[in-house]
């Protein structure tokens, strides 16, 4: 044992290095734990785009498949439903689709690829709840017969999915990425094009 | 004794029974309300057993969870009793949590210095919520897989990483079996090691400051200033005598324990009743959707929480924007673990509290009430409005508190406990 004085420089450096070392450690070491939760393979594969034949839907029938677990809407709109769309406008928190909520070519008046056909997430944007489709007495303003209504907070939707003015959610519903495979076929979950 | 010194000279046993039970100094006018720590203990003992029990039966998976919770209720011996138990415990829980915070209003026992100890407890409040909410997940019904879709779904207010976020806690772009799984874990295992770790932090800063009484004042006072024969007659553990003169206690056991034991019983014969004739408590305790099993493609008409949550469920819907309701419902709790910093009056208890601080301490209590009901209820323009008022008025007590309390006019504080 020597009787040499402390260096106390060097004890701190050495404390603070092992300190450094020591948590960084740490956090690769929890690395592991936190990315575990993350989705699994399997349910990454399962969030694969799903295909939906359209030719058997009737004018203002609502059709559901689901993609990613959530449900999915398709919905063929009748000539009144789509008259109804400029009425609701300036009851609406984003009439002109500004928040992100949908690809590029569904930022329109009836936010999907083709008037007639709206294709949509049936979740509502505020917690997640599924609304459900009311084709009369929609009760939003007079005129209007058709939207959703999400039973869990009252948060209502036009029929393009546009959220109304003064209810919980806070953006319009969903869009997903779709196109039309054919004049029978929707794929939901991909962009024309995507690999 | 040799068997006891044996163990004595290895481990401090007997100091710590007398520490801690024997001789610790009570107040001795504890009075109903003070049943409701012990209660709780009680509960989480039930909570833990009947659990365990549970889980020997439970399948933790989508495809078998629903199922499981039947076999356990129809096949398993004994099953319904040990489900009931627990279930009923869950409410029960917060049924005597709710009292036992309500006591530390009343009699200001969250002031200085027992701000710690009233951190600990809120943070026992704040994981039993989440383990609450774990719990009622695994039943797998309709209830249970729509009710966390909608707690989950929360963090998504979050800016920028609220997505991911939520993403990361379902485990899947949905609530899923893995989800399922991992609230399994954490209801069995993580969560409940956190509260029985903080129910003893709880205890020992209990213990370290002392308990507070209906009266709110010391009954330790400076070494020296009490005449022995005015001191409290009992035996009491050293290290509260060698710094303290203490007046009007007496030690926890025996004194306490047989008090708690008769409220125990009485407490039991009413959890009796709710298990063996009221189960589902007409649908507060357990909900009438939870008996159809989840499906992720329908929702139910109404999503209500169990009752527990309703109040700060109400406080939630009543803002009309997403981010800004999560902040609130977070805030009526965190508002709540601040309440020693707020509450700044001389005096602890109510009885020698203003007639403006009873006032606000009842409308509080009225709002908590209407808002845990408006919690169940559908969301109309009239409950809407009043869960509105109510919210203004739930943190106006708070305000309203840290305001007049500073000045606050007190009637004078006795010297030694009334009664």
């Amino acid at each position: 044992m020597s009787n040499a004085p402390v260096d106390k420089g060097r004890r701190r450096f050495l404390t603070v290095a092992t300190s450094v070392v020591g948590g960084a450690g740490v956090v690769g070491a929890a690395v592991p734990f936190i990315a575990s939760w993350n989705p699994s393979a399997k349910a990454r594969i399962a969030g694969a785009p799903v295909e939906m034949k359209i030719d058997k839907i009737e004018p203002g029938q609502l059709v559901r498949s689901e993609w990613r677990g959530s449900p999915v809407w398709v919905i063929r709109r009748t000539q009144a439903m789509l008259d109804s769309l400029p009425l609701v406008e300036n009851n609406l928190r984003d009439p002109d689709s500004d928040e992100p909520q949908q690809p590029e070519y569904a930022k329109n008046k009836h936010r999907s690829i083709n008037p007639e056909w709206f294709v949509a997430v049936g979740i509502c944007t505020h917690l997640g709840c599924s609304p459900q489709f009311i084709q009369r007495d929609f009760g939003a303003m007079e005129g209007v017969d058709a939207g959703f209504f999400c039973p869990c907070h009252g948060s209502r939707f036009d029929i393009a999915g546009r959220v109304f003015q003064g209810v919980p959610a806070p953006t319009n519903l969903m869009i997903p990425p779709h196109y039309f495979i054919d004049d029978e076929t929707i794929l939901v979950g991909e962009e024309e094009g995507a690999a | 004794m040799s068997l006891m010194n044996w163990i004595d000279k290895r481990i401090p046993f007997s100091n710590s029974m007398k520490l801690h039970v024997t001789e610790y100094p009570a107040p001795k006018n504890f009075n109903f309300w003070y049943l409701m720590g012990s209660l709780a203990i009680v509960v989480l003992v039930n909570q833990i057993v009947t659990g365990i029990w549970l889980t020997m039966s439970y399948n933790p998976s989508a495809e078998g969870a629903f199922a499981s919770v039947e076999y356990i209720m129809r096949d398993v011996e004994f099953g319904w009793l040990l489900r009931y138990m627990h279930s009923t415990g869950a409410s029960a829980f917060f049924v005597v949590v709710y009292l036992h915070m309500f006591r530390g209003m009343m009699y200001g026992s969250y002031q200085k210095p027992r701000e710690l100890l009233w951190i600990f407890g809120m943070l026992i409040f704040l994981v039993l919520m989440a383990e609450a909410f774990m719990g009622y997940l695994l039943p797998w019904g309709q209830m249970s897989y729509w009710g966390a879709q909608v707690i989950i779904s929360l963090f998504s207010a979050i800016p920028i990483i609220g997505d991911d976020l939520t993403t990361w806690i379902r485990g899947d772009y949905v609530i899923s079996g893995a989800t399922l799984n991992r609230f399994f874990a954490l209801h069995v295992i993580a969560l409940p090691l956190v509260i029985v770790i903080l129910v003893f932090l709880h205890l020992i800063a209990l213990h370290e400051v002392g308990s507070n009484n209906p009266d709110g004042i010391d009954i330790k006072k400076p070494k020296g200033t009490v005449k022995p024969e005015d001191q409290a007659q009992y035996k009491f553990h050293p290290r509260y005598t060698d710094k303290y003169d203490i007046v009007d206690a007496i030690p926890f056991h025996p004194y306490y324990t047989v008090k708690d034991i008769v409220g125990l019983v009485g407490f039991l014969i009413l959890c009796s009743l709710v298990i063996f004739y009221a189960p589902t408590m007409g649908g507060f305790f357990l909900e009438p959707p939870n008996f159809t099993a989840a499906d992720p493609m329908k929702t139910p008409d109404h999503i209500a929480p169990v009752w527990y949550f309703t109040p700060f469920y109400a406080i939630l819907r009543a803002v009309p924007d997403k981010l800004l309701g999560v902040i609130a419902m977070g805030g009526a709790i965190v508002v709540l673990a601040l309440l020693p910093w707020l509450d700044r009056s001389k005096a602890r208890s109510i009885r020698y509290r203003s007639t403006l601080h009873k006032v606000n301490l009842t409308q509080f209590v009225i709002s908590f009430i209407i808002l845990g009901y408006l919690g169940v209820m559908p969301a109309t323009d009239l409950y809407t409005l009043i869960a509105r008022i109510c919210t203004v008025l739930y943190f106006g007590f708070f305000i309203f508190l840290f305001i007049y309390s500073k000045n606050e006019k007190i009637k004078p504080l006795p010297e030694r406990l009334t009664k």
